[in-house]
Protein backbone atom coordinates (compact mmCIF):
# COMPACT_ATOMS: atom_id res chain seq x y z
CA UNK A 1 0.00 0.00 0.00
CA UNK A 2 1.49 3.26 -0.98
CA UNK A 3 1.33 6.74 1.59
CA UNK A 4 -1.24 8.49 -1.53
CA UNK A 5 -3.33 5.64 -1.61
CA UNK A 6 -3.94 5.85 2.65
CA UNK A 7 -7.07 7.10 3.55
CA UNK A 8 -6.36 9.92 5.99
CA UNK A 9 -9.18 11.95 8.08
CA UNK A 10 -7.00 15.33 9.05
CA UNK A 11 -9.86 18.09 8.15
CA UNK A 12 -13.70 17.38 8.03
CA UNK A 13 -13.38 19.39 4.82
CA UNK A 14 -11.51 16.57 2.92
CA UNK A 15 -14.91 14.32 3.18
CA UNK A 16 -17.51 14.57 0.17
CA UNK A 17 -21.02 14.90 1.28
CA UNK A 18 -21.69 11.33 0.39
CA UNK A 19 -19.10 9.65 2.43
CA UNK A 20 -20.42 11.35 5.37
CA UNK A 21 -23.20 10.15 4.71
CA UNK A 22 -22.24 6.52 4.58
CA UNK A 23 -20.33 6.94 7.84
CA UNK A 24 -23.29 8.41 9.35
CA UNK A 25 -25.73 5.31 8.20
CA UNK A 26 -22.55 2.84 9.12
CA UNK A 27 -22.24 4.57 12.60
CA UNK A 28 -26.35 3.98 12.42
CA UNK A 29 -26.31 0.29 11.44
CA UNK A 30 -23.54 -0.06 14.41
CA UNK A 31 -25.66 1.20 16.92
CA UNK A 32 -28.79 -1.30 15.86
CA UNK A 33 -26.42 -4.50 15.42
CA UNK A 34 -23.44 -4.19 17.58
CA UNK A 35 -22.53 -7.77 17.83
CA UNK A 36 -22.35 -7.42 13.87
CA UNK A 37 -19.71 -5.47 13.96
CA UNK A 38 -17.83 -6.81 17.11
CA UNK A 39 -15.42 -8.39 15.40
CA UNK A 40 -14.62 -6.55 12.28
CA UNK A 41 -11.04 -5.28 13.37
CA UNK A 42 -9.68 -8.71 14.88
CA UNK A 43 -6.07 -8.37 14.74
CA UNK A 44 -5.94 -5.23 14.02
CA UNK A 45 -4.13 -2.35 16.12
CA UNK A 46 -4.64 1.08 16.73
CA UNK A 47 -2.27 3.46 17.71
CA UNK A 48 -3.10 6.74 20.33
CA UNK A 49 -0.47 8.81 20.21
CA UNK A 50 -1.22 11.86 22.27
CA UNK A 51 0.82 14.14 22.55
CA UNK A 52 -1.54 16.52 24.72
CA UNK A 53 -4.09 14.93 27.44
CA UNK A 54 -7.49 14.24 26.43
CA UNK A 55 -9.08 11.57 28.20
CA UNK A 56 -12.20 11.97 26.37
CA UNK A 57 -11.30 11.82 23.00
CA UNK A 58 -8.43 8.80 23.73
CA UNK A 59 -10.97 6.69 25.22
CA UNK A 60 -13.88 7.23 22.87
CA UNK A 61 -10.96 5.94 20.21
CA UNK A 62 -9.89 3.04 22.10
CA UNK A 63 -13.94 1.90 23.06
CA UNK A 64 -14.09 2.21 19.38
CA UNK A 65 -11.48 -0.12 19.02
CA UNK A 66 -11.94 -2.17 21.11
CA UNK A 67 -15.67 -2.80 20.67
CA UNK A 68 -14.86 -3.79 16.67
CA UNK A 69 -12.30 -6.96 18.25
CA UNK A 70 -8.84 -4.78 17.53
CA UNK A 71 -6.50 -3.85 20.23
CA UNK A 72 -4.91 -0.70 21.10
CA UNK A 73 -1.60 0.92 22.23
CA UNK A 74 0.15 4.60 22.26
CA UNK A 75 0.79 7.36 24.92
CA UNK A 76 -1.29 9.98 26.46
CA UNK A 77 0.86 13.02 26.64
CA UNK A 78 4.19 14.23 25.12
CA UNK A 79 5.86 13.81 28.25
CA UNK A 80 5.77 9.97 27.86
CA UNK A 81 6.39 9.97 24.44
CA UNK A 82 10.29 10.10 22.71
CA UNK A 83 8.71 13.78 21.36
CA UNK A 84 10.16 14.30 25.43
CA UNK A 85 13.79 13.55 24.18
CA UNK A 86 13.78 15.40 21.06
CA UNK A 87 12.67 13.14 18.50
CA UNK A 88 10.85 14.99 15.55
CA UNK A 89 7.16 14.07 14.70
CA UNK A 90 8.10 12.91 11.20
CA UNK A 91 10.50 10.04 12.63
CA UNK A 92 7.91 8.76 15.71
CA UNK A 93 5.23 8.71 12.85
CA UNK A 94 7.41 6.89 10.63
CA UNK A 95 8.54 4.14 13.28
CA UNK A 96 4.96 3.62 14.97
CA UNK A 97 3.74 2.55 11.50
CA UNK A 98 5.72 -0.59 11.76
CA UNK A 99 3.73 -1.25 15.30
CA UNK A 100 0.08 -0.49 14.52
CA UNK A 101 -2.66 -0.74 11.53
CA UNK A 102 -3.78 2.68 12.04
CA UNK A 103 -3.22 5.89 14.06
CA UNK A 104 -5.55 8.52 15.86
CA UNK A 105 -3.37 11.23 16.74
CA UNK A 106 -3.79 14.60 19.14
CA UNK A 107 -1.34 16.92 18.86
CA UNK A 108 -1.13 20.43 20.28
CA UNK A 109 1.10 22.13 17.26
CA UNK A 110 -1.77 22.95 14.31
CA UNK A 111 -0.97 21.04 10.86
CA UNK A 112 0.83 18.71 12.51
CA UNK A 113 -1.29 15.81 11.48
CA UNK A 114 -0.35 16.61 8.35
CA UNK A 115 3.05 16.07 8.63
CA UNK A 116 2.24 12.79 10.57
CA UNK A 117 0.40 12.04 7.16
CA UNK A 118 3.42 12.81 4.86
CA UNK A 119 5.22 10.54 7.02
CA UNK A 120 2.98 7.54 7.76
CA UNK A 121 2.27 4.16 5.66
CA UNK A 122 -0.99 3.40 7.81
CA UNK A 123 -4.05 5.97 7.87
CA UNK A 124 -3.99 8.79 10.24
CA UNK A 125 -7.05 10.47 11.90
CA UNK A 126 -6.49 13.54 13.66
CA UNK A 127 -8.25 13.77 17.11
CA UNK A 128 -7.40 17.47 17.02
CA UNK A 129 -4.56 19.85 16.40
CA UNK A 130 -4.31 22.66 18.77
CA UNK A 131 -7.08 25.30 17.90
CA UNK A 132 -7.20 23.99 14.16
CA UNK A 133 -8.95 21.25 13.82
CA UNK A 134 -11.01 18.22 15.18
CA UNK A 135 -12.89 16.28 12.59
CA UNK A 136 -13.90 12.89 14.78
CA UNK A 137 -15.85 15.96 17.30
CA UNK A 138 -17.50 17.44 14.36
CA UNK A 139 -18.94 14.20 12.99
CA UNK A 140 -20.16 12.85 16.07
CA UNK A 141 -21.90 16.39 15.70
CA UNK A 142 -23.26 15.50 12.32
CA UNK A 143 -24.41 12.09 13.77
CA UNK A 144 -26.00 13.50 16.22
CA UNK A 145 -27.66 16.37 14.64
CA UNK A 146 -29.10 13.51 11.95
CA UNK A 147 -29.85 11.41 14.31
CA UNK A 148 -32.33 13.98 16.43
CA UNK A 149 -33.22 16.26 14.15
CA UNK A 150 -33.69 13.54 10.68
CA UNK A 151 -31.71 15.49 8.76
CA UNK A 152 -28.95 18.13 8.41
CA UNK A 153 -30.42 20.29 6.27
CA UNK A 154 -33.09 23.33 7.16
CA UNK A 155 -31.83 23.66 10.45
CA UNK A 156 -31.56 26.96 12.75
CA UNK A 157 -28.48 27.09 14.47
CA UNK A 158 -27.29 28.49 17.51
CA UNK A 159 -23.68 28.56 18.31
CA UNK A 160 -22.85 29.75 21.68
CA UNK A 161 -19.92 30.73 23.63
CA UNK A 162 -16.17 31.04 22.31
CA UNK A 163 -16.64 31.31 18.85
CA UNK A 164 -13.37 32.73 18.22
CA UNK A 165 -10.74 30.02 19.36
CA UNK A 166 -13.50 27.41 19.83
CA UNK A 167 -12.43 25.07 16.56
CA UNK A 168 -15.33 22.10 16.96
CA UNK A 169 -17.06 25.20 16.11
CA UNK A 170 -14.91 26.77 13.73
CA UNK A 171 -15.77 22.82 11.81
CA UNK A 172 -19.05 22.20 12.17
CA UNK A 173 -19.96 25.60 10.46
CA UNK A 174 -17.39 24.26 7.45
CA UNK A 175 -19.31 21.12 7.56
CA UNK A 176 -22.90 22.29 7.57
CA UNK A 177 -22.58 24.84 4.80
CA UNK A 178 -22.62 22.06 2.68
CA UNK A 179 -26.39 21.32 3.52
CA UNK A 180 -29.32 23.47 2.19
CA UNK A 181 -31.10 26.13 3.58
CA UNK A 182 -29.04 26.47 7.30
CA UNK A 183 -28.54 29.33 9.15
CA UNK A 184 -26.43 30.27 11.77
CA UNK A 185 -27.40 32.58 15.20
CA UNK A 186 -23.27 33.25 16.46
CA UNK A 187 -23.82 34.03 19.89
CA UNK A 188 -20.66 35.34 21.44
CA UNK A 189 -19.37 38.04 23.45
CA UNK A 190 -17.73 40.36 21.30
CA UNK A 191 -14.36 39.22 22.00
CA UNK A 192 -14.85 36.25 21.26
CA UNK A 193 -16.72 36.81 17.88
CA UNK A 194 -15.97 34.42 15.19
CA UNK A 195 -13.16 35.17 12.87
CA UNK A 196 -13.57 37.17 10.29
CA UNK A 197 -11.93 35.06 8.04
CA UNK A 198 -14.73 32.51 8.71
CA UNK A 199 -17.64 34.88 7.67
CA UNK A 200 -16.00 36.01 4.55
CA UNK A 201 -14.44 32.69 2.83
CA UNK A 202 -17.36 30.21 4.64
CA UNK A 203 -20.19 31.60 5.69
CA UNK A 204 -20.55 34.68 2.52
CA UNK A 205 -18.72 32.46 0.10
CA UNK A 206 -21.55 29.69 0.49
CA UNK A 207 -24.35 32.20 0.94
CA UNK A 208 -25.21 30.87 4.55
CA UNK A 209 -27.47 33.47 6.31
CA UNK A 210 -25.52 34.13 9.77
CA UNK A 211 -27.00 36.59 12.28
CA UNK A 212 -23.97 37.71 15.32
CA UNK A 213 -25.56 38.89 18.52
CA UNK A 214 -24.46 38.61 22.27
CA UNK A 215 -27.79 37.30 23.99
CA UNK A 216 -28.86 33.82 24.18
CA UNK A 217 -32.25 34.88 24.55
CA UNK A 218 -32.94 36.86 21.76
CA UNK A 219 -33.04 33.85 19.17
CA UNK A 220 -33.94 31.22 21.50
CA UNK A 221 -37.19 30.49 20.11
CA UNK A 222 -36.16 30.28 16.58
CA UNK A 223 -33.41 27.27 17.15
CA UNK A 224 -33.35 23.75 16.58
CA UNK A 225 -30.11 23.32 17.71
CA UNK A 226 -28.41 25.42 19.90
CA UNK A 227 -24.29 23.97 20.35
CA UNK A 228 -22.87 25.46 23.47
CA UNK A 229 -18.34 25.54 23.67
CA UNK A 230 -16.97 26.08 26.95
CA UNK A 231 -14.33 29.05 27.30
CA UNK A 232 -10.95 27.30 27.39
CA UNK A 233 -7.61 28.16 29.27
CA UNK A 234 -5.53 27.26 27.42
CA UNK A 235 -6.23 29.63 24.28
CA UNK A 236 -5.70 32.91 26.10
CA UNK A 237 -2.54 34.18 26.45
CA UNK A 238 -3.96 36.50 29.64
CA UNK A 239 -5.52 34.97 32.64
CA UNK A 240 -7.48 38.14 33.19
CA UNK A 241 -9.40 37.94 30.08
CA UNK A 242 -9.57 34.51 30.46
CA UNK A 243 -11.93 34.99 34.01
CA UNK A 244 -13.75 37.68 32.83
CA UNK A 245 -15.17 35.93 29.61
CA UNK A 246 -15.69 32.30 31.33
CA UNK A 247 -18.77 32.16 32.81
CA UNK A 248 -20.43 35.04 29.97
CA UNK A 249 -23.14 32.58 29.41
CA UNK A 250 -24.90 30.15 31.71
CA UNK A 251 -27.70 27.76 30.02
CA UNK A 252 -30.18 27.47 32.66
CA UNK A 253 -34.14 26.28 32.71
CA UNK A 254 -35.43 29.88 32.49
CA UNK A 255 -33.63 30.62 29.72
CA UNK A 256 -34.80 27.79 27.91
CA UNK A 257 -38.50 28.83 28.61
CA UNK A 258 -39.07 30.33 25.00
CA UNK A 259 -36.94 27.46 23.50
CA UNK A 260 -39.10 24.85 20.87
CA UNK A 261 -40.32 21.97 22.28
CA UNK A 262 -37.82 19.73 19.59
CA UNK A 263 -34.62 21.91 20.30
CA UNK A 264 -31.26 19.53 20.91
CA UNK A 265 -28.60 21.56 23.02
CA UNK A 266 -25.37 20.00 22.38
CA UNK A 267 -22.10 20.41 24.36
CA UNK A 268 -18.73 18.56 23.37
CA UNK A 269 -18.37 17.68 26.64
CA UNK A 270 -16.45 18.41 29.27
CA UNK A 271 -18.45 21.07 30.55
CA UNK A 272 -17.80 23.74 33.01
CA UNK A 273 -20.19 25.89 34.31
CA UNK A 274 -21.84 26.96 30.55
CA UNK A 275 -24.97 24.23 31.23
CA UNK A 276 -26.47 24.38 34.93
CA UNK A 277 -27.05 20.94 35.84
CA UNK A 278 -30.83 21.52 36.03
CA UNK A 279 -31.28 21.18 32.43
CA UNK A 280 -29.62 17.43 32.45
CA UNK A 281 -32.76 16.22 33.28
CA UNK A 282 -34.54 18.18 30.17
CA UNK A 283 -35.25 15.57 27.23
CA UNK A 284 -33.69 18.57 24.97
CA UNK A 285 -30.04 18.23 26.89
CA UNK A 286 -28.09 15.99 24.36
CA UNK A 287 -25.16 16.73 25.48
CA UNK A 288 -24.56 13.08 27.04
CA UNK A 289 -26.28 10.86 23.86
CA UNK A 290 -23.42 13.30 21.83
CA UNK A 291 -20.21 11.69 24.01
CA UNK A 292 -22.08 8.12 23.31
CA UNK A 293 -22.38 8.66 19.39
CA UNK A 294 -18.74 9.67 19.35
CA UNK A 295 -17.72 6.07 19.94
CA UNK A 296 -19.95 4.73 17.19
CA UNK A 297 -19.07 7.56 14.91
CA UNK A 298 -15.22 6.51 14.82
CA UNK A 299 -15.71 2.89 14.67
CA UNK A 300 -17.39 3.81 11.58
CA UNK A 301 -14.53 6.05 10.80
CA UNK A 302 -11.89 3.14 11.53
CA UNK A 303 -13.74 0.44 8.89
CA UNK A 304 -13.70 3.31 6.36
CA UNK A 305 -9.81 3.98 7.00
CA UNK A 306 -9.02 0.16 7.46
CA UNK A 307 -10.93 -0.62 4.39
CA UNK A 308 -9.31 -2.81 1.31
CA UNK A 309 -6.14 -2.79 3.72
CA UNK A 310 -4.27 -6.29 4.65
CA UNK B 1 23.92 59.85 -11.77
CA UNK B 2 25.78 57.31 -13.73
CA UNK B 3 25.43 54.07 -13.21
CA UNK B 4 26.92 51.34 -15.69
CA UNK B 5 25.15 48.96 -17.94
CA UNK B 6 25.77 45.71 -17.10
CA UNK B 7 27.04 43.15 -19.42
CA UNK B 8 25.58 39.87 -17.89
CA UNK B 9 23.14 40.17 -15.24
CA UNK B 10 19.51 40.89 -14.35
CA UNK B 11 17.72 44.33 -14.68
CA UNK B 12 14.74 44.33 -12.57
CA UNK B 13 12.52 47.14 -13.53
CA UNK B 14 9.03 48.80 -13.05
CA UNK B 15 9.57 48.13 -9.30
CA UNK B 16 6.88 49.81 -7.09
CA UNK B 17 8.49 52.61 -4.74
CA UNK B 18 9.38 51.19 -1.82
CA UNK B 19 9.89 47.42 -2.91
CA UNK B 20 13.30 47.78 -3.97
CA UNK B 21 14.87 47.77 -0.84
CA UNK B 22 13.06 44.77 -0.08
CA UNK B 23 13.33 43.10 -3.01
CA UNK B 24 16.93 43.82 -1.98
CA UNK B 25 16.77 42.32 1.55
CA UNK B 26 14.84 39.10 0.29
CA UNK B 27 16.92 38.28 -2.26
CA UNK B 28 20.37 38.79 0.13
CA UNK B 29 22.05 41.05 -2.45
CA UNK B 30 24.27 42.38 0.17
CA UNK B 31 25.76 38.79 -0.08
CA UNK B 32 27.10 38.99 -3.37
CA UNK B 33 30.14 40.17 -4.83
CA UNK B 34 29.18 41.81 -7.86
CA UNK B 35 27.73 45.14 -8.39
CA UNK B 36 24.54 45.71 -7.42
CA UNK B 37 22.99 48.91 -8.32
CA UNK B 38 19.58 49.91 -6.30
CA UNK B 39 17.61 52.89 -7.89
CA UNK B 40 14.93 54.42 -5.89
CA UNK B 41 12.20 56.81 -7.25
CA UNK B 42 13.34 56.90 -10.08
CA UNK B 43 11.87 58.59 -13.18
CA UNK B 44 9.04 56.95 -15.37
CA UNK B 45 6.65 57.36 -18.23
CA UNK B 46 4.55 54.13 -17.34
CA UNK B 47 4.58 54.63 -13.46
CA UNK B 48 5.88 58.26 -12.59
CA UNK B 49 8.53 57.39 -10.32
CA UNK B 50 9.43 52.93 -9.90
CA UNK B 51 12.56 51.82 -8.04
CA UNK B 52 15.16 49.95 -10.15
CA UNK B 53 17.67 46.94 -9.15
CA UNK B 54 20.71 45.74 -11.22
CA UNK B 55 22.91 43.27 -10.31
CA UNK B 56 25.74 42.74 -12.51
CA UNK B 57 25.62 38.61 -12.33
CA UNK B 58 23.22 35.65 -13.96
CA UNK B 59 23.11 34.43 -10.39
CA UNK B 60 19.83 32.21 -9.04
CA UNK B 61 16.71 34.08 -8.76
CA UNK B 62 13.45 33.17 -7.03
CA UNK B 63 11.16 34.72 -9.16
CA UNK B 64 8.52 33.68 -6.44
CA UNK B 65 10.19 35.91 -4.11
CA UNK B 66 9.78 39.18 -6.18
CA UNK B 67 7.08 38.39 -7.51
CA UNK B 68 5.64 38.02 -3.74
CA UNK B 69 6.63 42.02 -3.17
CA UNK B 70 5.84 43.07 -6.63
CA UNK B 71 3.78 41.19 -8.95
CA UNK B 72 3.86 44.19 -11.39
CA UNK B 73 8.25 44.41 -11.32
CA UNK B 74 9.63 43.22 -14.45
CA UNK B 75 12.65 40.89 -14.71
CA UNK B 76 15.05 41.55 -18.02
CA UNK B 77 17.60 39.59 -18.30
CA UNK B 78 20.42 40.76 -19.65
CA UNK B 79 23.47 38.61 -21.61
CA UNK B 80 25.92 39.86 -23.58
CA UNK B 81 25.30 43.52 -23.17
CA UNK B 82 21.62 42.80 -24.13
CA UNK B 83 18.29 42.01 -23.03
CA UNK B 84 17.52 38.72 -24.37
CA UNK B 85 14.19 37.87 -22.23
CA UNK B 86 11.75 39.97 -20.30
CA UNK B 87 10.52 38.29 -17.80
CA UNK B 88 6.20 39.28 -16.26
CA UNK B 89 5.49 38.17 -12.99
CA UNK B 90 2.82 37.40 -11.43
CA UNK B 91 1.68 36.46 -7.83
CA UNK B 92 3.07 32.83 -7.16
CA UNK B 93 0.38 30.23 -5.93
CA UNK B 94 2.89 28.46 -3.51
CA UNK B 95 5.14 30.25 -1.47
CA UNK B 96 8.29 27.69 -0.69
CA UNK B 97 10.39 28.44 1.50
CA UNK B 98 10.14 32.69 1.27
CA UNK B 99 8.11 33.93 4.54
CA UNK B 100 8.02 31.93 7.44
CA UNK B 101 4.73 31.22 10.05
CA UNK B 102 3.95 33.51 12.83
CA UNK B 103 1.62 31.36 14.72
CA UNK B 104 3.08 30.13 17.74
CA UNK B 105 1.01 26.94 17.76
CA UNK B 106 2.03 26.11 14.08
CA UNK B 107 3.67 22.85 13.72
CA UNK B 108 6.56 24.26 11.95
CA UNK B 109 7.46 26.68 15.17
CA UNK B 110 8.94 23.06 16.48
CA UNK B 111 8.99 20.75 14.16
CA UNK B 112 12.74 20.58 12.54
CA UNK B 113 13.43 20.37 8.42
CA UNK B 114 10.22 20.76 7.51
CA UNK B 115 9.46 23.47 4.26
CA UNK B 116 7.69 26.67 4.80
CA UNK B 117 4.77 26.30 2.79
CA UNK B 118 1.91 28.95 2.07
CA UNK B 119 -0.74 29.16 -0.30
CA UNK B 120 -2.55 31.74 -1.96
CA UNK B 121 -6.23 31.22 -0.93
CA UNK B 122 -7.61 34.98 -2.16
CA UNK B 123 -6.08 36.49 -5.10
CA UNK B 124 -7.76 39.78 -4.98
CA UNK B 125 -6.46 40.71 -1.51
CA UNK B 126 -3.10 38.60 -1.94
CA UNK B 127 -4.08 36.46 0.98
CA UNK B 128 -1.67 33.60 1.91
CA UNK B 129 -2.05 31.13 4.23
CA UNK B 130 -0.03 28.31 5.98
CA UNK B 131 -0.11 25.21 4.46
CA UNK B 132 -0.07 23.56 7.76
CA UNK B 133 -2.22 25.91 9.80
CA UNK B 134 -3.96 27.70 7.81
CA UNK B 135 -3.00 31.03 9.44
CA UNK B 136 -2.66 33.95 7.17
CA UNK B 137 0.81 35.10 6.30
CA UNK B 138 1.38 38.11 8.15
CA UNK B 139 3.36 40.74 5.64
CA UNK B 140 6.76 40.24 5.12
CA UNK B 141 7.47 37.69 7.61
CA UNK B 142 10.78 36.90 5.80
CA UNK B 143 12.91 33.53 6.47
CA UNK B 144 16.27 35.30 7.35
ZN1 LIG C 1 1.51 27.77 10.25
Amino acid sequence: MTKEKTKNLIDIRDLSTKEIDDLIKVANDIILHKEAYAHKCDGKILATLFFEPSTRTRLSFESAMLRLGGKVLGFSEAASSSTAKGETLADTIETVSGYADIIAMRHPKEGAPMVAAKKSFIPIINAGDGGHNHPTQTLTDLLTISRKKGRLDNLTIGLCGDLKFGRTIHSLISAMVRYKNIKFILISPKELRLPEYITKEVLEKNKVEYIETDSMEEYMKELDILYMTRVQRERFFNEEDYLRLKDYYILDKKKLSTAKKDLCIMHPLPRVNEIATEVDDDDRATYFEQAYNGVYIRMALILKCLEGRE
Amino acid sequence: MNIDTIKDGYVIDHITPGNAIKIYRLLNLEKLDCQVALITNAKSKKMKTKDLIKIGQLIDINLDKIAYIDPKATVNIVKKDKIIEKKKLQLPEVLMNVCKCNNPRCITSTERNLDQIFNLTNKKDKVYRCHYCESTLEKDHFID
